[in-house]
Parts: structure tokens; C-alpha cells; sequence
């Protein structure tokens, strides 16, 4: 962390772990639940909300001395809208392929709450850089449970890595499947993401404890 | 900084000028992508009816790779021989029939029961044989879906192409999975002369498609209104086409 100070990098790496949006805070589980069926979108996924995310952050950072407070939260609002409409359009024209198989989880991104929880809590009281980071080290953190529940839901619930099949062939029955193994279709269903979500919780809080809340 | 932003007047202006900017910003977006945007969706039709042909570049059972989009429109020239229009009992000749709006022509016939909603159909050569591409529109689950359709004299399926909006996925996206499309090549629409068309079917005595005369394919576990869709969609829009056909078997056309 040479790049950057030891603030600076806490910045970015803090929401990785310790301060996950997804696992600690509770943030933006209605897309990590519609998109993690498979690994590819997941991963689509995690890099546009990094866009807007890092943009927004820093745009809504550059306006903060002259946003009215009153109609903060539209300012809010129109600035992801706008971004999220140029992700949708940049895809449509240079990766026609990829924007059809993302098709409204794209829209979604308006609806993710770590994007406005960000931009209230963050990028309207700090400067540029520092909300740069913040915006990119959650968007990261938010990217990294999506990624890691969209590879298990694709692997137990169709066998497959990126449309590959890695586990032999279901229907000729090869590979593990000669030996009797079946896909779990409830992997695929979003219900298993939420369950997988709390697996994760569960391995991340029995290994740091600080993170148990006291009852 | 010495804007009070507390002030209504302040508010106004702001959120007035805010909406010129991202206004003017995402119309210059649209405007400048538009032309890339049009071009890929008219590619995406080409290699989906070329698909449907089995004009494709699959290399293993379960790709579904189309021509790439450099080379799709001279493929599509080369392979498609005639675009139809039928509209009441007149054919027409139209090279851009595949961009007909399939949609509009079907509400515009609801709205009016006297119109007679346009029917484009593409007539392809491929190993010599004549072959007959019918583009399908309907809705699934949760949005719509649609495909093309290729076709024989005799309304039974050479292949077909089916996609979706945003069905789920695992479940109903599967409709455009290689093992559901090619379960449908073989299949007869007609039962003699009867058209029937042809039934998703859940429960069906025929799970590895074999029997190819009993107009069914093995529905998906899990997507019971898609596959219901694809049922509906195929006897519906297909059936439209019955008298081409009919006429083509007695030399009319």
C-alpha cells in the first residue's frame, strides 16, 4: 500500500472484510439473490456496479457543497439512473452478446441500496479521492460475495463453471455423475442464495469474532 | 462556499438545471450509440434465422455459436433466397421483411379485426433443399419470448431458434439451450392434413424424443408456463401460415 496512506487503503480493502456491504451490513441482498444463479452475470454484475459506483461516488463528491439538502436524495437517484442508462447503452453497442444475457439485471443496479447507502453516508462529506476509493472498495466488497455465491449456485446447481461442464455430463452420465452424483436444483432457485449468503456470514463471523454482536 | 442551498428558489434552479444536463447527456448517449445499436440487432436477426437453418458455427452438441457478425450479413445473403410478405392473400417481395415488427402487426390486428397483419417468411436453399423460415413471437413467465422456426414443404421442422427476455435462469432460460431446441428438429406441425402443432409436454411417454410423430417434446422440470409458452406461441403464429404451405404442396405459389 505504498499507492496510498494507511487511511486510504482502509478505504478500499475495509469493505472486502471486515465491513463487507453484503455480509456485515446487510446491503444490496436483492440482487446478490437474482443474479447468482450462474458466475458469468455475477461477475458482469460486480464490474458495472464498480462503475457506477466509482463514478457516482465521485460526481455526487464533486457536487456535495451545492447539492440542496432538501432534494439530496433525487440528486442521488438521477445520478445513478444516468449512470446505469450509459452502462446499459455503452454494453448494447460494443457487447450486444452480454447486454442481452444481463438484460434487466442491469436496471437492477438502481435499486441497489449500497449505491445510495454509499453516496448518503459517504461521498456527500468527503472529497473526491477518498470517496473514489470508498465507492470502488465496496463496490469490490459487494463484486466479491456476489462472485463466491454465483461459483457454488453454478457448481452444485448445474454442474457447470462459466457454461462449462465441469463435472461430467448430466444426461450421458459421465464424469462424477457415473458414480450417482446429481445437480441439486435448489442451488439455482434464489432461496439457496440467501442460505448461501448466511454460510458465508456464519465462516466469516466463527473466524473473527469481533464481528458477533453482544445481545 | 457562500450559496445558501437552503433557499426554495436555489432548489428549483438546481434540480431545473440538472435535468437539462443529464437530459442532454444521456440524449447525446442514445443519438451517438444508436447507429451500433440498430446494426447489432439487425445482426442478431440474421444469425438467429440463419441459426434456425442450421447455418451456424457449433462446434460441439451443446454450442450454440452463430455466424460472427463480420461475416453475417453476406452469409444471410447467400443462404436466404426470397423474403415473403403475406399479407390477406398476397405475397409480396420485400429483402427487408426480417425487420417487420412482429409485435406492432400483432396488436394492430387485435386493435382491428379487419387488418390482415403482415406475415414474413424467408425462404432459404441450404444442401440444395428448400427450406422455409418462420419468425414466432409470444410471452413466457415473466416477459417475452420469440424464435424462428425452419421449416420444410411438408410444415415439419428442419431446426429452430428459440430466445427470451427475462426468463428464469436455469429454469425457463433454457429454452434456448441446445438440448431443448434440437429435441424440436423432426417434428411434423401437421397430423395428415390437420395442423396440430406441436406441445411442450410435460409427462409425455417420449423423455429422449424419439418418436418424432407424435407432436411433442419433453418439456423443461421447472418451467411449466415457459414451456406452455412455447406451446402456445408455436400453434399460434405458425398456424398462420398454414395456407403458403398448403398452397406450395399444390403448386399455387
Amino acid at each position: 500500500m505504498a499507492l496510498l496512506s494507511k487511511k486510504d487503503g482502509k478505504l478500499l480493502m475495509d469493505p472486502l472484510a471486515d465491513n463487507n456491504p453484503i455480509t456485515i451490513q446487510v446491503l444490496g441482498i436483492c440482487s446478490a439473490l437474482a443474479i447468482t444463479a450462474q458466475l458469468k452475470p455475477s461477475i458482469v454484475m460486480a464490474i458495472s456496479v464498480m462503475f457506477v459506483m466509482g463514478v457516482g461516488n465521485v460526481v455526487i463528491s464533486l457536487m456535495r457543497n451545492i447539492i440542496p439538502s432538501k432534494i439530496r436524495i433525487i440528486v442521488q437517484l438521477v445520478v445513478v439512473a444516468t449512470l446505469v442508462i450509459i452502462v446499459d447503452q455503452v454494453l448494447k453497442a460494443f457487447a450486444y452478446e452480454l447486454s442481452k444475457e444481463l438484460s434487466v439485471f442491469i436496471g437492477l443496479i438502481i435499486t441497489n441500496c449500497i449505491i445510495m447507502g454509499r453516496f448518503e453516508a459517504f461521498a456527500l462529506a468527503n472529497g473526491t479521492w477518498r470517496s473514489f476509493l470508498d465507492g470502488i472498495g465496496n463496490a469490490a466488497g459487494y463484486g466479491l460475495i456476489l462472485v463466491i455465491v454465483g461459483f457454488f449456485r453454478e457448481l452444485l446447481g448445474s454442474g457447470t463453471l462459466f457454461g462449462f461442464p465441469v463435472l461430467g455430463d448430466p444426461v450421458e452420465k459421465t464424469g462424477l455423475y457415473a458414480i450417482g452424483y446429481e445437480n441439486n436444483g435448489f442451488m439455482v432457485l434464489p432461496p439457496m442464495a440467501l442460505i448461501v449468503v448466511g454460510i458465508i456470514i456464519w465462516v466469516q463471523r466463527s473466524r473473527n469474532k469481533a464481528l458477533i454482536e453482544e445481545n | 462556499m457562500g450559496i445558501n442551498t437552503d433557499k426554495n428558489s436555489y432548489t428549483i434552479i438546481f434540480a431545473v438545471i440538472m435535468v437539462v444536463v443529464v437530459g442532454s447527456i444521456l440524449a447525446g448517449f442514445a443519438n451517438g450509440l444508436k447507429p451500433m445499436i440498430k446494426a447489432n440487432e439487425r445482426y442478431e436477426k440474421q444469425q438467429n434465422i440463419l441459426f434456425a437453418m442450421g447455418v451456424n458455427e457449433n462446434a460441439g452438441p451443446n454450442d450454440v455459436a452463430f455466424i460472427p457478425t463480420d461475416r453475417v450479413e453476406a452469409t444471410f445473403n447467400e443462404y436466404i433466397t426470397k423474403q415473403l410478405v403475406l399479407q390477406g392473400g398476397e405475397i409480396t417481395e420485400d429483402d427487408q421483411a426480417y425487420l417487420i415488427d412482429i409485435d406492432k402487426e400483432k396488436v394492430m390486428a387485435q386493435k382491428d379485426a379487419s387488418y390482415n397483419r403482415k406475415l414474413p417468411i424467408f425462404v432459404g436453399q441450404k444442401d440444395g433443399e428448400e427450406l422455409y423460415v418462420i419468425p414466432v413471437r409470444g410471452k413466457g413467465l415473466w416477459d417475452a419470448i420469440w424464435g424462428y422456426v425452419a421449416l420444410d414443404k411438408s410444415m415439419t421442422i428442419i431446426g429452430v431458434y428459440f430466445d427470451h427476455k427475462g426468463e428464469t435462469p436455469g429454469l425457463g432460460a433454457e429454452i434456448k439451450q441446445r438440448y431443448f431446441m434440437d429435441d424440436f428438429t423432426g417434428e411434423a406441425f401437421l397430423t395428415g392434413e390437420e395442423f396440430e402443432g406441436i406441445a411442450v409436454a410435460k409427462g409425455n411417454n417420449d423423455p429422449k424424443n424419439l418418436d418424432k410423430s407424435d407432436n411433442e417434446v419433453d418439456a423443461l422440470a421447472g418451467a411449466t408456463i415457459t414451456g406452455d409458452g412455447v406451446t402456445t406461441m408455436l400453434r399460434q403464429d405458425v398456424k398462420e401460415y398454414v395456407p403458403f404451405f398448403k398452397n406450395l404442396s399444390t403448386g399455387n405459389n
